[in-house]
C-alpha cells in the first residue's frame, strides 16, 4: 500500500512537471502574448487597489501564464520604494503606482515606457475616452508615460443629518470663513467639527494645505522660482489651518492623514472633512460606513480663488528596467479598460468602481444611480479646476497641490515637519515658515 | 661553570619556547585569515565605498549630475540645522529607552525568579513584546493603543474621568520611549534573568543566616552579582536602540524631537534622495558611535576592562 501510493505521487509529480515543462515551451514557441511570467506591482494600499487585487484572478484566467504579485504600500513608504528602484535602475517592479506629481519627470527621464502608441493602437481600449485635464498632466510633449487607475479633485464632505440637527445649511460651493464658522458650531467634547490631515509629509498634510495656500494667494514660488514660503499669503494660510485645527479639528491631529480621517468620519467622529473626492465612494458603502447615505458633498471651500479643488491621479505606469514588459502592459490595460469597471460594478458594487479616469464612467446608469451622492459633483470639480494657474498669480509648472520638480517632495515633507511642529504648539507658524522659506529657496534656485 | 650553563639552558628554552608560539600563531593566523578576510570585504569595502559617495553632489533624481565635491557635503552636514538636533534626539530617546528598560526588565527578572504557579506562562507572555516585529508593534501602539478615540489607554484615561492624551501631537517623544521601553524591557529581563539564576543559592542563603533581610541581600549580593550582566544588557540594548526606525517612521515622522539619526539618514536618503549628502551623514554617525563606544567600554564597562581578570 506504501510503495504504490509513494509511485502514484511520483507519476503524479512527474505528470505536474511534463505539464509545466510543456507550458513553458509553449510560451517560448510562437505564443508571444503569453509565457509563465510573474509580474510584480507595487502600489499603494487605498481600497481601490485592494479591489484590484481581489479581480487580477480574472485577468490571470483570460491571460493564463501571467501571475500578478501585488505589493501594497502606505503611500510615502510606495513613493520612497518606488523612486529608489526605478531611479536606480534595480527593475524589481514591472509595474508601479505612480502619482500624478512623478509621472511627468519620470517620464521625461526615460524612466517610464512610452505607452501612447500602444493605448492608440487599441481602438477597444478607447483612450480618449480618459478625462482629458488627467491625461494632459501624464504627459510629456504629447508623449503619455502612465494610465490613470483613477482620478480624484478634493471635495468638503460633510454629514448632513449633524447639518440639520444644529439647523445649519451648507453652501454648494462654500468659503473657508464659512467652513470655520461650521466647524466651531459641531464641535463637541467627542466629535471634532472637521477632520484635516495634519500628519508630516507632502502627499499627507501639504496635499490639502497647499490648496488651502493658493486659494489665500500664497505659492510655493513665484514665477522666477523664488520661495515664498515667508510670503503674507503664505502665513496667512497655514495659520487658518492651524486655529482651525486647534478651535475645532480632531485631537491628535499628527496622527491623522487620509485613513485616520476616514475613519473618523464613518464612525461618526467628525462633522466634516475636506479631503480627496475618492472618499465619498468609500463613505457611501453601507458595509463600512456608519453614514453611508447621510453625507453631503459641496466644492473645496475657497477665500480669494473660484475653484480650490486639487487634481490628483493614481496611475499605473511601466518602468523601462521591466523585462516582462508586454504582460506588464496587457495588465495595466485591463486595469484601466471600460471592462475592468463593469467588472468592478458587477462583482464589488457600483460605488467601488474607480472615478475620475474615463467619461464613460459616468455614462453607466447603474453607475449614476448608485454614485448619485458623489459622482456629478467629483465630474464637475475635476472639469473645473485649473491646474495651470490654480492660485492667484501664475506659477512656472502645471499641477495644483505639488510642485512638479524633484526637490519637492523633500521640500515639502520638512515644511510639513516645521508646520506640524506648529501644530503641536511647539513653534509659531511664522518661526516654522521662517526655517522652510530657506528650504525652498535652495530648491527654487537649481530651476533658475 | 654549572652557574652559567643554566641561564643559558633556560634561554635556550625560552626561545624555543617563543619559536613554538611564532608557529603555533601563525597556524592560528592562517587558521582565522579567510573569516577576517570575509569580514573585511563584508564591512570595510561598503564602508570605503560610503566614504566614496560621501564625496560626491549624487541626486538620485538627477542622474546626470553626479560630480566629485570634496568635503561640501560635510559642509552641511555640520553647518545645516539637522545634525546637533538628531544627535540630541538620539542620545534622549535611547537613553533613556535603555536606563527604563533596564529598571523594569530587573524588576521583572526578579519577580520571574522566584517559584510560583504558571511561572512558565508569565515568561513566555512576558517575552512576547520582543518577538514582535518593529514595524507591527508600531502599527498596534498607533492605533489600538494610543490611538486618540479607539486607543485602549485613552479608553482607559476616560474609565477614570482623565482627558484623552493626544500623544503623537503632544508627546511625540514620550511615545517613542514608551514604545522602545515596551519592546526591550523582556530582552533586559532574560538577560538578567540569567544572570540570577546563576547566582549561587549558598551565597543567598548565608547572607540570610547572618541576618540580612531581603533589600540588604539585594543591594549587597545580587546587584552586584548582576553587575555585568546589566553591562551587558545596557551595551546590546543601546546597539538595537540606537537603529530604532520602525514607531518613528510610523508615528511620529520625525517631529517634535524625534529625528533620530537612523531616520534622519533615511529621510536624506529616501526622500530627499540625495545619495551624497546621506552617506556623509552616515560617516559621520559611525565616527561619532567609534569615539562614544570606545570612551564608553573602556572606562565604563567592567566586563571589558577587567574582562580577562575573571
Amino acid at each position: 500500500m506504501l510503495t504504490s501510493s509513494r509511485s502514484l505521487a511520483a507519476g503524479a509529480g512527474l505528470v505536474i512537471t511534463a505539464l509545466a515543462l510543456a507550458g513553458c515551451a509553449g510560451a517560448g514557441g510562437d505564443q508571444p502574448a503569453g509565457g509563465d511570467v510573474t509580474l510584480t506591482l507595487a502600489t499603494v494600499n487605498n481600497p481601490q487597489m485592494k479591489d484590484m487585487e481581489e479581480l487580477k484572478g480574472e485577468f490571470e484566467k483570460d491571460n493564463p501564464g501571467i501571475t500578478v504579485n501585488f505589493v501594497q504600500m502606505e503611500e510615502g513608504d510606495l513613493r520612497a520604494a518606488v523612486t529608489a528602484d526605478v531611479a536606480s535602475g534595480a527593475g524589481q517592479y514591472d509595474i508601479v503606482t505612480v502619482g500624478a506629481y512623478e509621472v511627468p519627470q519620470w517620464g521625461a527621464q526615460g524612466w517610464l515606457t512610452d505607452l501612447t502608441d500602444v493605448l492608440a493602437d487599441d481602438a477597444e481600449y478607447d483612450v480618449d475616452d480618459i478625462l482629458p485635464p488627467v491625461r494632459a498632466a501624464l504627459s510629456v510633449d504629447g508623449r503619455q508615460y502612465a494610465v490613470p487607475f483613477y482620478g480624484e479633485s478634493s471635495i468638503l464632505m460633510y454629514n448632513k443629518e449633524l447639518f440639520d440637527e444644529a439647523g445649519l445649511e451648507m453652501p454648494n460651493e462654500p468659503t473657508w470663513q464659512e467652513v470655520a464658522e461650521f466647524a466651531a458650531a459641531l464641535k463637541t467634547d467627542d466629535r471634532a467639527g472637521i477632520c484635516l490631515r495634519g500628519k508630516p509629509g507632502w502627499g499627507d498634510l501639504f496635499a490639502p494645505l497647499t490648496t488651502v495656500v493658493q486659494t489665500f494667494g500664497g505659492n510655493w514660488y513665484d514665477s522666477d522660482w523664488n520661495a515664498q514660503v515667508d510670503s503674507p499669503e503664505f502665513t496667512e494660510a497655514v495659520q487658518f489651518y492651524v486655529d482651525l485645527l486647534a478651535e475645532s479639528g480632531q485631537a491628535d491631529p499628527v496622527s491623522f492623514s487620509f485613513t485616520e480621517c476616514l475613519n473618523a468620519l464613518s464612525s461618526g467622529k467628525a462633522a466634516m472633512w475636506y479631503d480627496a473626492s475618492v472618499a465619498a465612494s468609500i463613505l457611501e458603502d453601507p458595509s463600512s460606513s456608519e453614514v453611508a447615505g447621510k453625507m453631503g458633498y459641496a466644492h473645496a471651500p475657497v477665500y480669494k480663488t473660484e475653484e480650490s479643488g486639487w487634481l490628483w491621479s493614481w496611475n499605473l505606469a511601466v518602468p523601462q528596467t521591466t523585462k516582462n514588459a508586454d504582460a506588464a502592459i496587457a495588465f495595466v490595460k485591463w486595469a484601466t479598460s471600460k471592462e475592468y469597471h463593469q467588472l468592478v460594478g458587477e462583482t464589488l458594487g457600483w460605488t467601488r468602481v474607480p472615478p475620475g479616469a474615463r467619461t464613460s464612467t459616468y455614462e453607466i446608469p447603474e453607475y449614476k444611480e448608485a454614485a448619485a451622492a458623489f459622482a456629478p459633483i467629483t465630474l464637475e470639480v475635476m472639469n473645473a479646476v485649473n491646474p495651470e494657474q490654480p492660485g492667484v498669480d501664475p506659477q512656472p509648472w502645471v499641477g495644483i497641490q505639488y510642485v512638479p520638480i524633484p526637490e519637492f517632495q523633500d521640500v515639502g515633507n520638512q515644511v510639513a515637519q516645521l508646520v506640524a511642529d506648529a501644530i503641536a504648539g511647539r513653534s509659531t507658524v511664522e518661526d516654522a515658515l521662517a526655517a522652510g522659506q530657506k528650504i525652498a529657496q535652495a530648491a527654487g534656485e537649481k530651476q533658475q | 661553570m654549572t652557574t652559567t650553563a643554566s641561564p643559558t639552558a633556560d634561554a635556550t628554552r625560552i626561545e624555543l619556547r617563543a619559536a613554538a608560539n611564532r608557529v603555533r600563531s601563525r597556524h592560528a593566523r592562517l587558521l582565522v585569515a579567510p573569516a577576517l578576510f570575509f569580514s573585511i570585504a563584508l564591512t570595510q569595502i561598503p564602508f570605503l565605498v560610503t566614504i566614496y559617495f560621501s564625496t560626491l553632489r549624487w541626486n538620485q533624481l538627477r542622474p546626470a549630475e553626479i560630480e566629485f565635491i570634496g568635503l561640501d557635503n560635510y559642509a552641511v552636514v555640520f553647518t545645516g540645522p539637522d545634525f546637533l538636533p538628531s544627535l540630541w534626539a538620539t542620545v534622549l530617546i535611547t537613553g533613556t529607552s535603555v536606563i527604563m528598560s533596564l529598571v523594569l526588565g530587573m524588576l521583572f527578572a526578579v519577580l520571574l525568579d522566584r517559584r510560583f504557579l504558571g511561572r512558565g506562562l508569565a515568561r513566555t507572555l512576558m517575552i512576547t513584546p520582543f518577538l514582535v516585529m518593529p514595524a507591527a508593534a508600531a502599527l498596534i501602539w498607533k492605533w489600538s493603543m494610543l490611538d486618540v478615540n479607539v486607543g485602549m489607554v485613552n479608553v482607559a484615561l476616560d474609565a477614570v474621568g482623565l482627558p484623552a492624551i493626544a500623544w503623537n501631537t503632544d508627546l511625540p517623544i514620550a511615545t517613542i520611549i514608551i514604545l522602545l521601553t515596551w519592546q526591550y524591557t523582556p530582552f533586559m529581563m532574560l538577560i538578567l534573568l540569567a544572570g540570577l539564576q546563576s547566582q549561587n543559592r549558598e551565597v543567598i542563603e548565608a547572607a540570610s543566616v547572618d541576618g540580612a533581610g531581603p533589600w540588604r541581600t539585594f543591594r549587597y549580593m545580587t546587584l552586584p552579582h548582576l553587575r555585568q550582566y546589566m553591562e551587558i544588557g545596557v551595551l546590546l540594548g543601546s546597539i538595537m536602540m540606537l537603529q530604532a526606525f520602525d514607531p518613528i517612521a510610523i508615528m511620529t515622522k520625525g517631529t517634535g524631537g524625534t529625528k533620530t539619526l537612523a531616520y534622519l539618514l533615511y529621510e536624506r536618503a529616501f526622500i530627499g534622495l540625495d545619495v551624497g549628502e546621506a552617506a556623509a551623514f552616515g560617516v559621520v554617525t559611525v565616527v561619532v558611535t567609534i569615539v562614544v563606544a570606545t570612551i564608553a567600554l573602556r572606562s565604563l564597562f567592567s566586563v571589558f576592562v577587567k574582562g580577562g581578570e575573571r
